[in-house]
């Protein structure tokens, strides 16, 4: 059962990726997007990330996907994009070498490599996967004592990017202003 | 049985796509979704190393991948929309000065 959604879902994501990078139309992108973002939901599913799955489904498929939708459609940028043309010559080759050079030493990588606990590293900060709590009991536990700084940092990085985005659109406007009334001068 | 391998591939492969996106594409907004997918690689391969290794550690710091996702599209987005207002339908080609 898990092989079967493991193979679906893989199959689902790689596709909606390749949709991302090949589509002409930013919507079609974002849709694609949104396919993949979904079977990666169900890849944590799979992997008894449960709490993640959800997180993933409300703030990915769900708040970042419509934020691009929103953009997309408020800059009007919803045409077709022309991919025949190269910009930079021999971008696109040198692109795919770099892609499958990444790819294939991953993937040597990870084949080389035996995944495992080790008792020879560090041991800090770790924390045993339990059936006894649940999967957002656990993950709290963690988060509110081990990593607390790092929680109550995000929290702060959070505050300052709205206020970042706001004060963008704003000053815009203002400069926008006073070249409107130079031009009327 | 699906191994930890074939989830570690899966993100490799996801993570490839996106790089290449991300180098190929010249629409912002298209290159902000291609490092969308790369962050959701890294996130499996958490997650994957999280359930291999028995730690919670590393769906923990999925949950932060997601909070920097979150504001990183927020404020790119913000500066894509300030761009578009003084110079429409411009490409990353043409975005080389910080200045609007």
């Amino acid at each position: 059962m898990e092989t079967a959604v493991f193979i679906v879902c893989a199959a689902i994501v790689l596709a909606g990726a390749l949709g991302v990078v090949l589509a002409r139309n930013p919507v079609h992108a974002a849709l694609s997007l949104v396919g993949t973002l979904f079977g990666m939901a169900v890849l944590f599913l799979n992997l008894e990330a449960h709490f993640l799955a959800a997180v993933q489904i409300i703030v990915y498929a769900g708040a970042i996907v419509v934020l691009f939708l929103f953009v997309i459609m408020l800059l009007g940028v919803d045409r077709l994009e022309d991919l025949s043309v190269e910009p930079i010559t021999g971008q696109r080759v040198l692109a795919a070498i770099v892609g499958l050079g990444t790819f294939v030493l991953a993937v040597i990588f990870i084949l080389s490599s035996s995944i495992g606990p080790s008792d020879s590293g560090p041991q800090i900060l770790t924390r045993d996967i339990t059936d006894q709590y649940s999967n957002l009991r656990q993950i709290a536990d963690v988060l509110f004592t081990d990593y607390v700084y790092a929680f109550e940092a995000t929290a702060a990085l959070l505050t300052i990017s709205v206020v970042g985005a706001v004060v963008m659109s704003r000053r815009m406007a203002r400069s926008d202003e006073t070249q409107d009334t130079k031009v009327d001068d | 049985m699906v191994t930890a391998t074939w989830y570690l591939i899966l993100a490799a492969g996801l993570f490839t796509i996106g790089a290449v996106g991300l180098l190929v594409r010249r629409n912002p907004l298209i290159m902000f979704m291609c490092v969308e997918l790369m962050l959701n690689a890294v996130n499996l391969t958490f997650i994957t190393f999280g359930r291999e290794l028995n730690d919670i550690g590393g769906q923990v710091s999925v949950f932060f991948v997601l909070v920097v996702a979150a504001a990183e599209v927020v404020v790119g987005l913000a500066i894509v929309v300030a761009i578009n207002r003084r110079r429409p339908q411009a490409t990353a080609d043409d975005l080389s000065a910080l200045r609007g």
